[in-house]
């Protein structure tokens, strides 16, 4: 499994590099969004829990762009049937897009955060750096399971564009609660507090618990 | 003892799409090494049929043997023994012809060097670097052919396969997927005598529902031209 899943990751890379459809337009608008919110709150800077949820409803907003058009190469260019035709195990498509999605949402934020911390954020990013990343890697992979589980979902449907955030927001309302949650104390105007461990465990068990349920239903979902 | 095990078995089936029926009651056996073509007009369930032999689409109805193995339940073994050539070619616009082929290479555990085989098979290798967008139909046809007979496949189901293929491309790719490859193949066609060179059995759909299943020695123009009819 591991050779399909390094081959259908090398390919979206490969398609992402050509089209460059999706990771320039997350970065955009997370950036425009940091832009907005900067003149919209009439603030300076922000800090702790308004900090945490400007940080992760933005970033939210941006992976729902990247979901949209996760399997939209598969949809329009026959991927789905020329991966269906292969003898391989199905679950390695999920786990590729997933690990794609992941991938897509970090690079992403190697932009937005430090675009973040100039455009809105008060306390220094510096000190928060070392929890803010443990907290961005266990969200990223909770947006990313459930992100490929709803677009593999809505890609079958005509309404593509209006069901992958009707379905997806919904589900990842604990992913944002959690890693807001998680880091608020982190952005805080004294100085970086220490990584609320019980939060971060929710996160942890959400990805767990929607990673075994993506397991068991992603076949069924490339039925015809 | 020669096996004697059918290629190809269809007993009774049926496929609906919602309420329509696509295919009904479609009966007949391939023995392995012939070819079957299938003749029918528009919508009448030659994709349905081929879509279902390549374990794309179940069967909702009656029981269905490939290369020995009953589907959709042992798809997973007949896959890397079945090449699809369907309408759509199957490739990413934006990557390269290699490209593309590599990556079905790697999902069949193909050794990459067949790639550059099949592209010189196919008369592909000067353009093989070019974005599949960027070519024309009969070039991305060639690429189409090339992937469906990477993994070197005992079975080809293939829909109208020489479609936008000038002469020279024809005869390109026959060595591959023409009678000459001597694998098993199920051909459909609307050419009433360039569809029979090489065919084994026919089977003539109209309406969903198998009209015509014979031996080409037993078949007349007339009977193929009653289908369109």
């Amino acid at each position: 499994m591991r050779q399909t899943i390094a081959a259908l990751l090398a390919k979206d890379l490969a398609l992402e590099l050509r089209t460059r459809e999706a990771i320039p337009a997350m970065v955009l608008f997370s950036v425009t969004t940091y832009v907005v919110f900067h003149f919209g709150l009439d603030r300076d800077t922000i800090d702790g829990d308004l900090a945490a949820g400007v940080l992760w409803v933005t970033l939210l907003f941006a992976a729902i762009l990247g979901i949209n058009r996760l399997f939209v190469a598969e949809h329009e260019q026959g991927g789905f049937d020329g991966f269906l035709l292969a003898p391989v195990d199905r679950t390695a498509l999920f786990v590729a897009k997933a690990l794609a999605l992941f991938g897509f949402l970090c690079l992403v934020e190697l932009v937005a955060v430090p675009a973040f911390a100039v455009l809105l954020l008060g306390p220094s990013l510096g000190q928060a750096l070392p929890g803010l990343l443990v907290v961005l890697l266990a969200a990223n992979a909770g947006i990313a399971i459930v992100g490929t589980l709803v677009a593999a979902l809505a890609i079958q449907t005509r309404a593509r564009d209006l069901m992958v955030p009707l379905l997806a927001l919904p589900m990842l309302v604990p992913v944002v609660l959690g890693a807001s949650r998680a880091t608020a104390p982190l952005l805080g105007q004294g100085g970086a507090a220490a990584l609320p461990g019980d939060w971060l465990s929710l996160l942890g068990l959400y990805d767990l618990l929607f990673a075994l349920i993506a397991y068991a239903v992603f076949d069924f979902l490339l039925e015809d | 003892m020669p096996d004697l095990t059918p290629a190809v078995s269809l007993r009774g089936v049926g496929r609906r799409y919602g309420e329509r029926l696509a295919l009904r009651d479609v009966s007949l056996e391939l023995a392995v090494g012939q070819t079957l073509v299938v003749f029918g007009p528009n919508g009448a369930g030659k994709t349905t049929l081929l879509r279902m032999l390549a374990t794309l689409l179940r069967p909702h109805a009656g029981e269905l043997r490939v290369l020995g193995r009953e589907l959709p339940d042992d798809g997973y073994a007949v896959r890397a023994r079945i090449g699809f050539l369907g309408h759509e070619p199957l490739l990413y616009r934006e990557l390269s012809g290699r490209e593309n082929l590599r990556f079905h290479a790697r999902l069949h555990g193909v050794d990459p060097a067949r790639v550059e085989a099949v592209l010189e098979a196919v008369g592909m290798q000067g353009r093989a670097g070019d974005p599949v967008a960027e070519l024309s139909r009969g070039m991305v046809q060639r690429l189409a052919v090339a992937r469906a007979v990477l993994h070197e496949p005992e079975l080809l189901l293939l829909d109208e396969p020489l479609a936008n293929l000038d002469p020279v491309a024809v005869a390109q790719v026959q060595p591959l997927i023409g009678a000459a490859s001597g694998r098993t193949r199920i051909v459909t066609s609307h050419d009433p005598v360039g569809g029979l060179v090489g065919a084994d059995v026919v089977l003539g759909l109209r309406g969903s529902r198998a009209q015509l299943v014979a031996r080409v020695a037993d078949v007349t123009p007339a009977q193929i031209a009653a289908l369109y009819a």
